[in-house]
């Protein structure tokens, strides 16, 4: 697997794996290597190539550890100018680009490609400006998510979206990823909370999208960008809105009997009109890995465990306090602890963050899914897990961010054991089909990348995809940026351009006219 | 069946009927204003097409789940029938559209939920709650290449893709027709007030606001109307001094609390009032609607987006031209009149490229103009030449034969 190439399938027992095939790398650019570097030196000199094997395996690999590849170099650029020089390079000799931030993505998106540079972002670490008084701040896209909020802690402000890794993630990743986090029901992904980007284009041509202020006032290029995996343009300066940390955040730990009961609760806690800051179950798997790990006090006889945060002004988290206790309560919840000072809430949240983590001491890997489905669907899918827990022969904890409906299922396996990560795969792939079956989606926060690149024609049929890849014919028509990268099928932009209807071929449609 | 003329409007009763008459429309190299109901044809450019593509009967909501926050609905039902729908479930489009009626003229209640996406649609509780675009989920589409497709989905968080949805909010029609979309919708606040602050200046008020929406204390609108304007606000007419409004929603206990936490931060700034939850309502309406700017239809109207400490400069360069405005958005969005029909449109994009400085200082939009005055000016704050060549790199993908709403935002486009 190491080396994603050759067939499409091939079995093992009675399941079908599929490899991930990648694009044919470009032999004239491998050709070309040296010369190729040298020009790129000349644009960013001094340590801002690598091309050494040894200096290169830091990169071979994100977040999704289960493929690694060798770029044809490594680019480290540290300004706009340099960005652009190096795209308009790639761009008129034909060398592909694979962008990269911290390099935390779980769905391969900064999987590098042995005939392209790998550009990494990493330098670009500096915040450019903090405006209280608009509420906004402006950075370079190798800044940490956190470290924009630690930017502007000591006024009382953060920023919103917190994935998980946010201590190593960095706001160009998330925008390109368009990342969430546990508070997104209340406060939005990225995408509502990016006002503007700097940004370049494949061919070098810098462009500014937003800024200090609230909408396109025309065509929303910049919500097209946000989430758009590197597959369009390399972002160089981001706007983000900071917003008042809450006054008072105060949590509820409620331990239910079945996972039904909990997705109960959470249903009646929206349709009480209450949008929690955030709103997570745990399955007794995960509740007893993470118990097991933190001991922070977790219910150990329940089947399901729900924490809802409640955050704002003291009165008003106060008063749903006491409203999610009593419909918790009604719907025969076992165990029910509402947090009375900071140290307890943050024990309520600390065995939720050490989820993963916790997992990982229970099993030698695991591998993180992230579907989305509409909540109502939880019973069906659960017990389809349970299913395919049984097929495969491997375990699974589920954590979820209720609120949303997004699931990460983490699928426990050993790689040392022969088969077993590709049986982890394929039962990953199947979880991910059950939530499209069930109306939801493929990825609620993490990305298509590589990862669930060949299940994109679960969810949309070649017309839509279509579509979605003449957006990027319109920003990248020779296909440099990312490639093999969210979408399934690489089709000629010319191709996607051609239109299919003749001249005085369709008759007038017979419709009402007035 | 005779060919039709410019009068036509085209009236799809389905998916497949807008397809055809796409189709129809490129083999025949004619063009098509994409319309709903018609309650915004008077934004953007003003465009001549052989016919309108009238989608207003594509009506109905195919999907509402209060539990799931997810609503879907055909692209030509009216806005006012979702509403009225949420309420009875205690939701709402926590985007608050407003409704462009009163502005151009028009009844209210008119619009539809394909306009009010394809215009990105907005109202006060917008820095908190964000835009249209910001509850797009998902939709269903027919492009200018005679394709139906879909994006997005019916869950609230999604990232499958690129976000079309949203790309597609604010394409004034100009890329594809909407045929059914997907939003996100939230729970109504119970109740509301408004804590009022008389006789600041636009400077001090953006001081004010800026002070109220960074505080602890959850303000969902912030508004200031200098004098003069106020005299349009029945809420506001007896002030005799302007006012600067700050909208607090939510549950009683909770705006209570805040209420007071807030008259004790901005006590120095001026005299304090307040307007209870019938009468507060009524404000935040005519604000969102810009009931102050809908007695005299002659006169232009811009729709100018900032940052907020930048609007009272643009306020006071529209003041020594003799217009007149107001801001909402903390001062981040204000709503110009001018005193004739012209826009003066060198005037307001000069002030605002000033304030921007070496980025942008924002956008701003001529809303309201006679046609004349739309079909030869920018309507849209016109882009750089960059992104001007990516627009049409856009728009040839999306409709090469420029058969939908050609011209409608940018002239090619």
């Amino acid at each position: 697997m190491s080396q994603p190439e050759g067939s499409a399938a091939h079995a093992a027992g009675d399941v079908e794996y599929h490899a991930l095939v990648m694009p044919e790398p470009k032999r004239d650019v491998l050709a070309r290597r040296a010369a190729i570097i040298a020009d790129l030196r000349a644009i960013v000199p001094g340590e801002g190539v690598i091309d050494t094997e040894i200096e290169m395996r830091p990169y071979e690999s994100d977040g999704l550890t289960a493929y690694k590849q060798l770029p044809l170099a490594v680019v480290l650029p540290s300004n706009t100018t340099q960005v652009s020089k190096v795209l308009a390079y790639c761009h008129a000799n034909g060398v592909r680009v694979v962008p990269r931030g911290a390099g935390t993505s779980l769905s391969g998106g900064a999987l590098p490609l042995e005939d392209a540079i790998l550009l990494g972002m990493g330098k670009f670490n500096a915040i450019l400006d903090i405006d209280f008084d608009n509420r906004t701040v402006t950075a370079q896209p190798g800044v940490t998510n956190l470290g924009i909020t630690n930017a502007v802690v000591h006024n009382g402000f953060y920023y919103a979206p917190d994935p998980s890794s946010q201590i190593a993630c960095t706001i160009g990743g998330n925008v390109a990823e368009n990342s969430g986090g546990v508070h997104c029901l209340k406060y939005g992904l990225t995408t509502n909370n990016v006002m503007g980007v700097e940004m370049v284009l494949i061919t070098g041509e810098v462009i500014r999208l937003g800024g200090q202020y609230l909408d396109s006032g025309g065509l929303d290029l910049l919500g097209l960008i946000v989430g758009s995996e590197g597959l369009l343009g390399v972002v160089t300066e981001v706007t983000v809105r900071i917003l008042k940390k809450p006054e008072t955040a105060r949590a509820v730990l409620v331990g239910f009997p079945s996972s039904e009961a909990a997705g109960e609760c959470v249903a009646s806690i929206i349709a009480a009109g209450i949008i929690p800051g955030g709103m997570e179950m745990m399955d007794k798997l995960a509740i007893e890995a993470a118990e097991a790990f933190v001991k922070v006090g977790y219910p150990l006889d329940v089947e399901a465990l729900l924490i809802v945060e409640l955050d704002g002004p003291e009165a008003e988290v106060n008063h749903l306090i006491g409203r999610v206790s009593e419909i918790a309560s009604g719907l025969g919840c076992m165990t029910l602890r509402a947090s009375t000072s900071e140290e307890e809430r943050m024990a309520f949240w600390a065995g939720r963050k050490a989820a993963f983590p916790a997992v990982g001491r229970i099993s030698p890997d695991y591998y993180c899914m992230d579907g989305t489905i509409p909540r109502k669907a939880l019973p069906r899918v659960l017990s389809g897990m349970i299913d395919m827990s049984a097929k495969y022969g491997l375990a699974c904890a589920n954590v979820f961010h209720a609120g949303d409906g997004n699931l990460h299922p983490l699928i426990l396996y050993d790689a040392n054991k022969p088969g077993e990560l590709e049986r982890a795969e394929a039962f990953g792939r199947d979880i991910l089909l059950l939530c499209v079956e069930v109306g939801g989606v493929l990825t609620g926060e993490h990305g298509v990348g590589v990862e669930k690149r060949d299940l994109m024609p679960s969810m949309f049929d070649e017309t839509d995809l279509a579509h979605q890849q003449r957006l990027k014919c319109a920003f990248d028509a020779d296909g440099l940026l990312n490639p093999g990268k969210m979408f399934p099928q690489l089709h000629r932009c010319a191709e996607l351009g051609r239109m299919h209807i003749s001249r005085g071929q369709v008759p007038f449609p017979d419709i009402p006219r007035f | 069946m005779t060919p039709p003329t410019t009068a036509d409007r085209l009236r799809a009763r389905d998916e497949a009927d807008v397809v055809e008459t796409v189709r129809w429309a490129v083999s025949e190299g004619r063009t098509l204003d994409v319309a709903g109901s018609g309650s915004k044809q008077a934004l953007g450019r003003h465009i001549q097409t052989d016919a309108t593509l009238d989608l207003s009967a594509l009506t109905g909501v195919s999907l509402y789940e209060p539990a799931e926050l997810v609503l879907s609905a055909k692209a030509g039902t009216r806005v006012a029938e979702i509403e009225a729908l949420l309420v009875a479930s205690n939701q709402m489009m926590a985007f608050e559209p407003m409704d462009y009626g009163p502005l151009l003229g028009r009844p209210r209640g008119e619009g539809t939920l394909g306009g009010l996406m394809a215009t990105n649609l907005a109202g006060p509780r917008r820095p908190s709650a964000g835009a249209a675009r910001d509850h797009a989920l998902g939709l269903r589409a027919v492009s200018g290449r005679g394709e139906a497709f879909k994006a997005g989905g019916r869950v609230v968080k999604n990232v499958t893709g690129y976000d079309l949805p949203r790309g597609l909010s604010g394409s004034y029609g100009t890329l594809a027709a909407f045929t059914e979309l997907t939003i996100k919708v939230l729970p109504r606040p119970e109740t509301l007030e408004t804590l009022l602050i008389y006789g600041l200046d636009d400077a001090t008020a953006a001081k004010a606001m800026s002070a109220a929406v960074g505080s602890y204390y959850d303000v969902s609108g912030a508004a200031h109307v200098p004098f003069g304007v106020t005299g349009h606000i029945p809420a506001l007419a007896l002030a005799g001094s302007s006012v600067t409004a700050l909208r607090l929603e939510g549950v009683p206990p909770s705006i209570r609390h805040r209420r007071e936490k807030l008259e004790a931060l901005l006590a120095g700034f001026g005299t304090l009032g307040r307007l209870e939850a019938e009468s507060s309502a009524k404000l935040w309406q005519a604000l969102r609607d810009v009931e102050p700017f809908a007695g005299d239809h002659a006169r232009a109207v811009w729709r100018v987006s900032t940052a907020p400490m930048k609007a009272s400069a643009i306020g006071a360069a529209v003041a020594e031209a003799g217009g007149a405005c107001f801001y909402d958005w903390a001062g981040g969005l204000i709503w110009i009149e001018m005193p004739d029909a012209d826009p003066r449109a060198e005037l307001v994009r000069g002030v605002l490229a000033a304030v921007g400085g070496p980025q942008s200082g924002g956008h701003a939009t001529l809303i309201r103009a006679d046609a004349a005055t739309r079909a030869a000016l920018e309507v849209f704050q016109p882009l750089d030449p960059v992104t001007g060549a990516l627009v049409k790199r856009m728009k040839d993908g999306f409709d090469p034969s420029r058969v939908l709403s050609p011209g409608r935002m940018y002239a090619g486009v």
